[in-house]
Protein backbone atom coordinates (compact mmCIF):
# COMPACT_ATOMS: atom_id res chain seq x y z
CA UNK A 1 0.00 0.00 0.00
CA UNK A 2 1.02 3.93 -0.74
CA UNK A 3 2.12 5.49 2.22
CA UNK A 4 2.20 9.21 2.99
CA UNK A 5 2.38 11.55 6.16
CA UNK A 6 -0.44 14.12 6.32
CA UNK A 7 -0.60 16.59 9.13
CA UNK A 8 -2.38 19.62 9.75
CA UNK A 9 -1.73 22.71 11.29
CA UNK A 10 -4.77 24.77 12.93
CA UNK A 11 -4.48 28.83 14.00
CA UNK A 12 -7.39 29.36 16.31
CA UNK A 13 -8.69 33.04 16.57
CA UNK A 14 -10.00 33.54 20.25
CA UNK A 15 -11.36 36.63 22.09
CA UNK A 16 -12.75 36.52 25.80
CA UNK A 17 -15.56 38.15 26.22
CA UNK A 18 -15.84 39.60 29.64
CA UNK A 19 -19.88 38.63 31.57
CA UNK A 20 -22.27 42.00 31.80
CA UNK A 21 -18.83 43.93 31.85
CA UNK A 22 -18.89 43.77 35.60
CA UNK A 23 -15.57 42.53 35.37
CA UNK A 24 -12.16 43.22 33.56
CA UNK A 25 -11.39 42.85 30.27
CA UNK A 26 -8.60 40.19 29.48
CA UNK A 27 -6.00 41.06 26.17
CA UNK A 28 -6.10 38.30 23.72
CA UNK A 29 -2.29 37.09 25.20
CA UNK A 30 -3.78 36.99 28.79
CA UNK A 31 -6.92 34.82 27.65
CA UNK A 32 -4.13 32.48 25.55
CA UNK A 33 -1.76 32.57 28.81
CA UNK A 34 -4.54 31.26 30.60
CA UNK A 35 -5.53 28.74 27.89
CA UNK A 36 -1.57 27.24 28.34
CA UNK A 37 -1.50 27.37 32.21
CA UNK A 38 -2.63 24.27 32.74
CA UNK A 39 -0.25 22.19 30.37
CA UNK A 40 2.51 23.93 30.59
CA UNK A 41 3.18 24.10 34.24
CA UNK A 42 7.17 24.40 34.97
CA UNK A 43 8.26 25.29 31.50
CA UNK A 44 9.04 28.48 30.29
CA UNK A 45 7.30 28.63 27.00
CA UNK A 46 3.97 28.09 25.56
CA UNK A 47 5.32 25.13 23.21
CA UNK A 48 4.59 21.40 24.30
CA UNK A 49 3.92 18.03 22.96
CA UNK A 50 0.98 15.93 23.65
CA UNK A 51 0.48 12.50 24.33
CA UNK A 52 -1.40 11.97 21.50
CA UNK A 53 1.99 12.96 19.95
CA UNK A 54 0.44 16.12 19.10
CA UNK A 55 2.04 19.58 20.01
CA UNK A 56 0.61 22.22 21.08
CA UNK A 57 2.03 25.84 21.04
CA UNK A 58 1.58 29.96 21.09
CA UNK A 59 1.96 30.86 17.07
CA UNK A 60 3.19 34.38 15.43
CA UNK A 61 0.37 36.71 16.32
CA UNK A 62 -0.79 34.92 19.87
CA UNK A 63 -2.82 32.12 17.95
CA UNK A 64 -2.96 28.77 19.97
CA UNK A 65 -1.93 26.82 17.11
CA UNK A 66 -2.33 22.93 17.28
CA UNK A 67 -0.36 20.50 15.20
CA UNK A 68 -1.87 16.89 14.58
CA UNK A 69 1.20 14.12 14.85
CA UNK A 70 2.03 12.49 11.74
CA UNK A 71 -0.91 10.61 10.21
CA UNK A 72 -0.40 7.94 7.32
CA UNK A 73 -4.08 7.79 6.93
CA UNK A 74 -6.60 10.36 5.98
CA UNK A 75 -9.64 9.12 8.05
CA UNK A 76 -6.73 9.10 11.14
CA UNK A 77 -5.72 12.51 10.21
CA UNK A 78 -9.70 13.78 10.24
CA UNK A 79 -10.02 11.88 14.06
CA UNK A 80 -6.67 13.97 15.01
CA UNK A 81 -7.70 17.28 13.64
CA UNK A 82 -11.06 16.99 15.55
CA UNK A 83 -9.30 15.52 19.08
CA UNK A 84 -7.41 19.41 18.53
CA UNK A 85 -10.37 21.20 18.66
CA UNK A 86 -11.61 19.04 22.04
CA UNK A 87 -8.34 19.43 23.64
CA UNK A 88 -8.48 23.88 23.12
CA UNK A 89 -11.88 23.30 24.00
CA UNK A 90 -11.28 21.60 27.37
CA UNK A 91 -8.25 24.31 28.10
CA UNK A 92 -10.83 26.76 27.28
CA UNK A 93 -13.15 25.68 29.96
CA UNK A 94 -10.05 25.29 32.04
CA UNK A 95 -8.54 28.52 32.00
CA UNK A 96 -12.20 30.14 32.57
CA UNK A 97 -12.72 28.00 35.76
CA UNK A 98 -8.85 30.00 36.50
CA UNK A 99 -9.66 33.61 35.61
CA UNK A 100 -12.89 33.29 37.55
CA UNK A 101 -10.44 32.43 40.48
CA UNK A 102 -8.51 35.81 39.89
CA UNK A 103 -11.44 38.16 39.43
CA UNK A 104 -12.23 37.49 35.45
CA UNK A 105 -15.60 36.62 34.66
CA UNK A 106 -16.38 36.01 31.15
CA UNK A 107 -16.39 33.66 28.50
CA UNK A 108 -13.90 32.20 25.88
CA UNK A 109 -14.67 32.05 22.12
CA UNK A 110 -12.68 29.97 19.89
CA UNK A 111 -12.46 29.98 16.46
CA UNK A 112 -11.35 27.41 14.14
CA UNK A 113 -11.62 30.25 11.01
CA UNK A 114 -9.09 32.09 8.76
CA UNK A 115 -10.60 35.96 9.54
CA UNK A 116 -10.30 38.69 12.24
CA UNK A 117 -13.36 41.53 11.99
CA UNK A 118 -10.90 43.79 10.26
CA UNK A 119 -9.20 41.21 7.67
CA UNK A 120 -6.30 39.86 9.93
CA UNK A 121 -5.69 36.33 8.61
CA UNK A 122 -4.63 33.10 10.21
CA UNK A 123 -3.98 29.81 8.72
CA UNK A 124 -4.65 25.74 8.42
CA UNK A 125 -1.54 24.89 6.84
CA UNK A 126 -1.60 20.97 5.35
CA UNK A 127 1.90 18.57 5.59
CA UNK A 128 2.67 16.23 3.30
CA UNK A 129 5.64 14.45 3.20
CA UNK A 130 7.20 13.37 -0.25
CA UNK A 131 10.10 11.47 -1.82
CA UNK A 132 12.34 14.04 -2.93
CA UNK A 133 13.75 12.97 -6.04
CA UNK A 134 10.76 11.41 -7.75
CA UNK A 135 10.10 14.95 -8.97
CA UNK A 136 11.12 18.50 -8.94
CA UNK A 137 9.80 21.70 -7.40
CA UNK A 138 9.04 23.20 -10.15
CA UNK A 139 7.39 20.31 -12.01
CA UNK A 140 5.65 20.30 -8.74
CA UNK A 141 4.51 23.26 -8.19
CA UNK A 142 3.48 23.82 -11.62
CA UNK A 143 1.33 21.16 -11.70
CA UNK A 144 -0.35 21.92 -8.16
CA UNK A 145 -1.36 25.87 -8.97
CA UNK A 146 -4.54 25.06 -11.17
CA UNK A 147 -5.39 22.60 -8.73
CA UNK A 148 -5.35 24.51 -5.47
CA UNK A 149 -6.73 27.65 -7.37
CA UNK A 150 -10.06 25.15 -8.14
CA UNK A 151 -10.15 22.88 -5.38
CA UNK A 152 -11.92 25.72 -2.89
CA UNK A 153 -15.28 25.58 -4.47
CA UNK A 154 -15.41 21.74 -2.21
CA UNK A 155 -12.49 22.70 0.68
CA UNK A 156 -13.49 26.45 1.23
CA UNK A 157 -15.18 27.50 4.47
CA UNK A 158 -17.37 30.90 3.38
CA UNK A 159 -17.24 34.35 4.19
CA UNK A 160 -20.01 36.81 4.11
CA UNK A 161 -18.92 39.92 2.45
CA UNK A 162 -20.90 43.36 2.35
CA UNK A 163 -23.93 42.63 0.46
CA UNK A 164 -23.09 45.30 -2.42
CA UNK A 165 -19.84 43.13 -3.02
CA UNK A 166 -21.98 40.16 -3.64
CA UNK A 167 -23.15 39.22 0.44
CA UNK A 168 -20.99 35.41 0.19
CA UNK A 169 -17.83 34.28 -1.17
CA UNK A 170 -16.80 30.64 -1.14
CA UNK A 171 -13.33 30.90 0.45
CA UNK A 172 -11.90 32.73 3.86
CA UNK A 173 -8.39 32.82 2.42
CA UNK A 174 -8.59 33.07 -1.58
CA UNK A 175 -8.08 37.14 -1.32
CA UNK A 176 -5.47 36.88 1.31
CA UNK A 177 -3.06 34.71 -1.43
CA UNK A 178 -1.00 37.60 -3.89
CA UNK A 179 1.37 35.20 -5.57
CA UNK A 180 2.03 32.14 -6.96
CA UNK A 181 4.96 30.85 -5.34
CA UNK A 182 6.20 32.27 -2.27
CA UNK A 183 8.19 31.86 0.85
CA UNK A 184 6.39 34.14 2.68
CA UNK A 185 3.07 32.79 5.06
CA UNK A 186 2.66 36.53 7.08
CA UNK A 187 2.59 38.75 3.96
CA UNK A 188 2.75 37.97 0.24
CA UNK A 189 1.30 34.66 0.50
CA UNK A 190 1.68 32.21 -2.08
CA UNK A 191 -0.92 29.49 -3.59
CA UNK A 192 2.61 27.31 -3.57
CA UNK A 193 4.48 27.71 -0.12
CA UNK A 194 8.08 26.82 -0.37
CA UNK A 195 8.75 26.41 3.04
CA UNK A 196 10.61 22.85 3.07
CA UNK A 197 11.40 21.39 6.28
CA UNK A 198 11.03 17.31 6.17
CA UNK A 199 11.70 17.03 9.97
CA UNK A 200 13.26 13.82 8.91
CA UNK A 201 15.96 13.19 6.47
CA UNK A 202 16.46 15.73 4.03
CA UNK A 203 18.28 13.65 1.09
CA UNK A 204 15.22 11.57 1.44
CA UNK A 205 12.27 13.53 1.77
CA UNK A 206 10.65 17.09 1.65
CA UNK A 207 7.90 18.09 3.33
CA UNK A 208 5.13 20.25 0.97
CA UNK A 209 3.38 22.91 3.06
CA UNK A 210 0.21 24.47 1.79
CA UNK A 211 -1.07 27.29 3.11
CA UNK A 212 -3.47 28.51 1.01
CA UNK A 213 -6.39 26.51 2.45
CA UNK A 214 -9.12 27.15 4.76
CA UNK A 215 -10.14 25.85 8.28
CA UNK A 216 -12.48 23.25 7.88
CA UNK A 217 -15.10 22.44 10.57
CA UNK A 218 -16.79 19.77 8.41
CA UNK A 219 -15.22 16.32 8.35
CA UNK A 220 -16.43 15.63 5.12
CA UNK A 221 -14.71 18.95 3.89
CA UNK A 222 -11.12 18.07 5.64
CA UNK A 223 -11.59 14.38 4.50
CA UNK A 224 -11.69 15.34 0.54
CA UNK A 225 -9.24 18.07 0.83
CA UNK A 226 -6.59 16.24 2.04
CA UNK A 227 -7.19 13.05 0.29
CA UNK A 228 -7.62 14.71 -3.29
CA UNK A 229 -4.35 16.53 -2.57
CA UNK A 230 -2.79 13.26 -1.57
CA UNK A 231 -4.12 11.58 -4.90
CA UNK A 232 -2.34 14.58 -7.07
CA UNK A 233 0.60 14.26 -5.33
CA UNK A 234 0.71 10.83 -6.01
CA UNK A 235 0.16 11.41 -9.92
CA UNK A 236 2.69 14.04 -9.76
CA UNK A 237 5.22 11.77 -8.31
CA UNK A 238 4.57 8.98 -10.75
CA UNK A 239 4.56 11.74 -13.73
CA UNK A 240 1.69 10.63 -14.52
CA UNK A 241 0.03 14.19 -14.97
CA UNK A 242 0.87 16.90 -17.70
CA UNK A 243 1.00 20.18 -18.03
CA UNK A 244 -2.25 21.11 -19.67
CA UNK A 245 -4.12 22.74 -16.70
CA UNK A 246 -1.62 25.96 -16.51
CA UNK A 247 -3.60 29.12 -16.22
CA UNK A 248 -3.45 32.42 -17.50
CA UNK A 249 -3.34 34.12 -14.42
CA UNK A 250 -3.82 32.11 -10.82
CA UNK A 251 -3.69 34.56 -8.58
CA UNK A 252 -6.67 36.64 -10.29
CA UNK A 253 -8.40 32.88 -11.14
CA UNK A 254 -8.36 32.21 -7.29
CA UNK A 255 -10.24 35.48 -6.34
CA UNK A 256 -12.57 35.26 -8.66
CA UNK A 257 -13.51 31.57 -8.31
CA UNK A 258 -13.73 32.45 -4.15
CA UNK A 259 -16.20 35.08 -5.30
CA UNK A 260 -18.99 32.68 -7.68
CA UNK A 261 -21.07 31.15 -5.64
CA UNK A 262 -22.71 29.41 -8.57
CA UNK A 263 -19.40 27.75 -9.69
CA UNK A 264 -20.08 28.69 -13.09
CA UNK A 265 -17.18 31.41 -14.17
CA UNK A 266 -14.88 30.78 -16.30
CA UNK A 267 -10.98 31.01 -16.37
CA UNK A 268 -8.78 31.42 -19.01
CA UNK A 269 -5.67 28.89 -19.15
CA UNK A 270 -2.50 29.58 -20.86
CA UNK A 271 -3.40 27.34 -23.78
CA UNK A 272 -6.26 29.91 -24.37
CA UNK A 273 -9.07 27.09 -23.20
CA UNK A 274 -11.81 28.84 -20.83
CA UNK A 275 -12.76 26.45 -17.98
CA UNK A 276 -15.11 26.57 -14.95
CA UNK A 277 -13.63 25.58 -12.00
CA UNK A 278 -16.26 22.48 -11.88
CA UNK A 279 -14.95 21.51 -15.62
CA UNK A 280 -11.41 21.56 -14.02
CA UNK A 281 -11.79 19.36 -11.33
CA UNK A 282 -13.44 17.00 -13.30
CA UNK A 283 -10.29 16.87 -15.36
CA UNK A 284 -8.43 16.35 -12.84
CA UNK A 285 -11.06 13.60 -10.83
CA UNK A 286 -11.04 11.64 -14.62
CA UNK A 287 -6.91 12.07 -14.52
CA UNK A 288 -7.10 10.56 -10.97
CA UNK A 289 -9.81 7.96 -12.64
CA UNK A 290 -7.42 6.52 -15.35
CA UNK A 291 -4.15 6.71 -12.79
CA UNK A 292 -6.09 4.21 -10.42
CA UNK A 293 -6.49 1.66 -13.17
CA UNK A 294 -3.24 1.03 -13.26
CA UNK A 295 -1.46 2.60 -9.80
CA UNK A 296 -2.62 0.70 -6.41
CA UNK A 297 -5.59 1.35 -4.53
CA UNK A 298 -6.65 1.13 -1.31
CA UNK A 299 -10.48 1.51 0.66
CA UNK A 300 -9.65 4.89 1.72
CA UNK A 301 -8.55 6.05 -1.86
CA UNK A 302 -11.54 4.68 -3.21
CA UNK A 303 -13.76 6.31 -0.66
CA UNK A 304 -12.23 9.92 -1.65
CA UNK A 305 -12.70 9.06 -5.32
CA UNK A 306 -16.49 7.64 -4.71
CA UNK A 307 -17.19 11.46 -2.47
CA UNK A 308 -14.87 13.52 -5.60
CA UNK A 309 -17.46 12.55 -7.69
CA UNK A 310 -20.70 12.29 -5.97
CA UNK A 311 -19.65 16.06 -5.13
CA UNK A 312 -18.58 17.59 -8.26
CA UNK A 313 -21.53 16.17 -10.12
CA UNK A 314 -24.18 18.46 -7.39
CA UNK A 315 -21.61 21.40 -7.88
CA UNK A 316 -22.27 20.86 -11.63
CA UNK A 317 -25.54 20.54 -11.07
CA UNK A 318 -26.76 22.92 -7.79
CA UNK A 319 -24.05 23.45 -5.48
CA UNK A 320 -26.80 23.93 -2.69
CA UNK A 321 -26.95 19.88 -2.53
CA UNK A 322 -24.16 20.15 -0.56
CA UNK A 323 -25.47 21.07 2.72
CA UNK A 324 -24.71 18.45 4.45
CA UNK A 325 -20.99 18.06 3.55
CA UNK A 326 -19.42 21.40 2.49
CA UNK A 327 -18.94 24.16 5.10
CA UNK A 328 -18.89 27.05 2.25
CA UNK A 329 -22.52 25.50 1.70
CA UNK A 330 -23.52 24.32 5.39
CA UNK A 331 -22.65 27.82 6.80
CA UNK A 332 -24.51 29.54 3.69
CA UNK A 333 -27.87 27.28 3.89
CA UNK A 334 -27.85 27.96 7.85
CA UNK A 335 -27.27 32.08 7.69
CA UNK A 336 -29.37 32.69 4.70
CA UNK A 337 -32.32 30.26 6.67
CA UNK A 338 -31.58 32.31 9.36
CA UNK A 339 -31.72 35.57 7.39
CA UNK A 340 -35.25 34.62 5.74
CA UNK A 341 -36.69 33.49 8.91
CA UNK A 342 -35.56 36.69 10.71
CA UNK A 343 -35.78 39.02 8.35
CA UNK A 344 -32.36 40.10 8.80
CA UNK A 345 -29.95 42.17 6.48
CA UNK A 346 -26.75 40.54 5.05
CA UNK A 347 -24.78 43.96 6.50
CA UNK A 348 -26.02 43.61 9.98
CA UNK A 349 -23.72 43.09 13.00
CA UNK A 350 -25.93 39.73 13.68
CA UNK A 351 -24.95 38.42 10.52
CA UNK A 352 -21.00 39.07 10.40
CA UNK A 353 -21.40 37.80 14.27
CA UNK A 354 -22.98 34.53 13.11
CA UNK A 355 -20.15 33.78 10.21
CA UNK A 356 -17.64 33.87 13.48
CA UNK A 357 -19.76 31.73 15.24
CA UNK A 358 -20.11 28.93 13.02
CA UNK A 359 -16.86 28.35 13.49
CA UNK A 360 -16.77 28.57 17.32
CA UNK A 361 -15.45 25.22 18.37
CA UNK A 362 -17.35 24.46 21.52
CA UNK A 363 -20.06 22.13 20.97
CA UNK A 364 -23.03 24.02 22.87
CA UNK A 365 -22.41 27.39 20.66
CA UNK A 366 -20.83 26.60 17.19
CA UNK A 367 -23.89 27.00 14.32
CA UNK A 368 -21.52 24.04 12.95
CA UNK A 369 -21.85 22.16 15.82
CA UNK A 370 -25.78 22.98 16.52
CA UNK A 371 -26.31 21.59 13.25
CA UNK A 372 -24.11 18.28 13.66
CA UNK A 373 -25.81 17.63 16.97
CA UNK A 374 -29.17 17.21 15.06
CA UNK A 375 -27.38 14.84 12.36
CA UNK A 376 -27.75 17.86 9.65
CA UNK A 377 -23.93 16.88 8.62
CA UNK A 378 -22.25 13.96 6.91
CA UNK A 379 -19.67 12.44 9.27
CA UNK A 380 -16.79 10.60 8.23
CA UNK A 381 -15.61 9.62 11.83
CA UNK A 382 -17.49 9.31 14.87
CA UNK A 383 -17.29 10.58 18.06
CA UNK A 384 -15.25 7.31 20.10
CA UNK A 385 -12.58 7.53 17.22
CA UNK A 386 -12.13 11.28 18.45
CA UNK A 387 -12.01 10.36 21.87
CA UNK A 388 -9.22 8.21 21.05
CA UNK A 389 -7.25 10.14 19.28
CA UNK A 390 -6.79 13.41 22.23
CA UNK A 391 -5.32 10.29 24.10
CA UNK A 392 -3.52 7.80 21.63
CA UNK A 393 -1.36 8.53 18.64
CA UNK A 394 -1.25 6.76 15.06
CA UNK A 395 0.00 3.39 15.29
CA UNK A 396 2.15 3.27 12.62
CA UNK A 397 4.17 6.30 12.18
CA UNK A 398 6.93 8.06 14.79
CA UNK A 399 4.03 9.41 16.51
CA UNK A 400 3.51 6.40 18.45
CA UNK A 401 7.02 6.21 19.92
CA UNK A 402 6.63 10.40 20.55
CA UNK A 403 3.84 9.78 22.66
CA UNK A 404 5.02 6.85 24.67
CA UNK A 405 7.98 9.44 25.77
CA UNK A 406 5.23 11.79 26.78
CA UNK A 407 3.38 9.53 28.51
CA UNK A 408 6.29 8.67 30.66
CA UNK A 409 7.14 12.24 30.95
CA UNK A 410 3.69 13.29 32.07
CA UNK A 411 3.86 10.42 34.77
CA UNK A 412 7.29 11.82 36.21
CA UNK A 413 8.74 8.93 34.92
CA UNK A 414 11.81 10.42 32.46
CA UNK A 415 12.56 14.40 31.76
CA UNK A 416 13.23 14.45 28.02
CA UNK A 417 13.47 17.27 25.46
CA UNK A 418 10.90 16.14 22.51
CA UNK A 419 10.74 17.69 18.96
CA UNK A 420 9.50 16.40 15.68
CA UNK A 421 12.25 14.02 14.90
CA UNK A 422 13.89 13.20 18.44
CA UNK A 423 13.41 12.67 21.94
CA UNK A 424 16.41 13.88 24.32
CA UNK A 425 16.83 11.88 27.33
CA UNK A 426 18.11 13.68 30.26
CA UNK A 427 19.70 12.36 33.60
CA UNK A 428 20.38 9.85 34.32
CA UNK A 429 19.94 8.15 30.97
CA UNK A 430 21.29 10.59 29.07
CA UNK A 431 20.29 9.13 25.39
CA UNK A 432 19.57 11.31 22.26
CA UNK A 433 16.91 9.45 19.53
CA UNK A 434 16.65 10.87 16.49
CA UNK A 435 14.11 9.72 13.81
CA UNK A 436 14.66 10.55 10.04
CA UNK A 437 12.12 8.52 8.62
CA UNK A 438 8.32 9.35 10.00
CA UNK A 439 7.00 6.69 8.58
CA UNK A 440 8.33 4.84 11.12
CA UNK A 441 6.51 4.09 14.23
CA UNK A 442 9.45 2.36 16.43
CA UNK A 443 13.41 2.62 16.60
CA UNK A 444 14.63 -0.07 18.07
CA UNK A 445 17.00 0.70 20.51
CA UNK A 446 14.72 3.45 21.70
CA UNK A 447 11.50 1.04 22.03
CA UNK A 448 13.89 -1.31 24.59
CA UNK A 449 14.62 2.05 26.64
CA UNK A 450 10.85 2.46 26.76
CA UNK A 451 10.21 -1.19 27.98
CA UNK A 452 13.04 -0.98 30.59
CA UNK A 453 11.23 2.06 32.45
CA UNK B 1 -36.58 14.39 0.46
CA UNK B 2 -33.62 12.91 -0.80
CA UNK B 3 -32.51 14.62 -4.43
CA UNK B 4 -31.48 11.63 -7.32
CA UNK B 5 -28.16 12.43 -6.20
CA UNK B 6 -28.07 12.43 -3.00
CA UNK B 7 -29.67 8.79 -3.32
CA UNK B 8 -27.09 8.07 -5.87
CA UNK B 9 -24.62 8.94 -3.29
CA UNK B 10 -25.34 7.17 -0.19
CA UNK B 11 -26.40 3.78 -2.56
CA UNK B 12 -22.56 3.70 -3.19
CA UNK B 13 -21.05 0.14 -1.64
CA UNK B 14 -18.91 3.27 0.65
CA UNK B 15 -21.77 4.32 1.95
CA UNK B 16 -25.00 3.16 3.84
CA UNK B 17 -27.49 1.93 1.30
CA UNK B 18 -30.94 4.01 1.85
CA UNK B 19 -34.07 1.97 2.62
CA UNK B 20 -37.28 3.19 0.52
CA UNK B 21 -39.64 4.58 3.09
CA UNK B 22 -43.32 4.29 2.25
CA UNK B 23 -45.16 8.12 2.40
CA UNK B 24 -46.08 7.86 5.97
CA UNK B 25 -42.71 7.38 7.07
CA UNK B 26 -41.30 10.32 4.79
CA UNK B 27 -44.16 12.47 6.44
CA UNK B 28 -42.59 11.97 9.28
CA UNK B 29 -39.14 12.63 8.71
CA UNK B 30 -40.70 16.30 6.93
CA UNK B 31 -41.99 16.48 10.14
CA UNK B 32 -38.98 16.16 11.86
CA UNK B 33 -36.58 17.92 9.99
CA UNK B 34 -39.00 21.34 10.33
CA UNK B 35 -38.59 20.72 14.15
CA UNK B 36 -34.96 20.95 13.76
CA UNK B 37 -35.58 23.65 11.91
CA UNK B 38 -37.26 25.73 14.05
CA UNK B 39 -35.05 24.28 17.38
CA UNK B 40 -32.09 25.50 15.49
CA UNK B 41 -33.21 29.35 14.35
CA UNK B 42 -34.16 29.05 17.98
CA UNK B 43 -30.81 28.56 18.90
CA UNK B 44 -28.91 30.62 16.77
CA UNK B 45 -31.54 33.26 18.42
CA UNK B 46 -29.94 32.86 21.83
CA UNK B 47 -26.03 33.17 20.25
CA UNK B 48 -27.03 36.54 19.46
CA UNK B 49 -29.02 37.49 22.67
CA UNK B 50 -25.33 39.37 23.40
CA UNK B 51 -24.83 42.71 21.97
CA UNK B 52 -23.11 41.61 18.47
CA UNK B 53 -21.99 44.66 17.29
CA UNK B 54 -20.05 45.19 20.27
CA UNK B 55 -18.53 41.40 19.76
CA UNK B 56 -17.87 41.88 16.14
CA UNK B 57 -15.97 44.92 16.81
CA UNK B 58 -14.23 43.35 19.77
CA UNK B 59 -12.78 40.68 17.38
CA UNK B 60 -9.48 41.75 16.53
CA UNK B 61 -6.49 39.02 16.06
CA UNK B 62 -3.00 40.01 15.01
CA UNK B 63 -2.51 38.50 11.81
CA UNK B 64 -0.62 35.08 12.04
CA UNK B 65 0.56 32.92 9.28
Amino acid sequence: MHRRIYGLETEYGIICTPEKNRSKKLTVQNVVMYLFREIISGRMYPDVFLENGARFYQDIGCHPEYATPECDDIIELVAHDKAGERIVTRLATTAERRMRADGFRGKISIFKNNLDTVGNTYGCHENYLMEREKVSFRQLASQLIPFFVTRQIYSGAGKVKRSDQGFYEISQRAQHIREEISIATTTARGIINTRDEPHADREKYRRLHVIVGDSNMSEFSTFLKIGTTGIILRMIEDHFINERFALRNSVQAIHEISEDIACKRLIELENGKRLSAVELQWQYFECAKRYLEQAESDPTTDEVMARWEYVMTCLEDDPMQLERELDWVIKRKWLETYVNHRSLNWDSAEVRRLDLEYHNIRHDEGIFYKAEKRGLTERIIDDAQIRHAMHAPPERTRAKFRGRFIKLVNNGKVLCGVNWSYIQLYEPYQKLYLSTDPLEPEFEEASRMIYSI
Amino acid sequence: MPSEKQQEYRDHPANETAEIQPDSELKENVDELTEDLDALLDEIDEILEEDSEEFVENYIQRGGQ
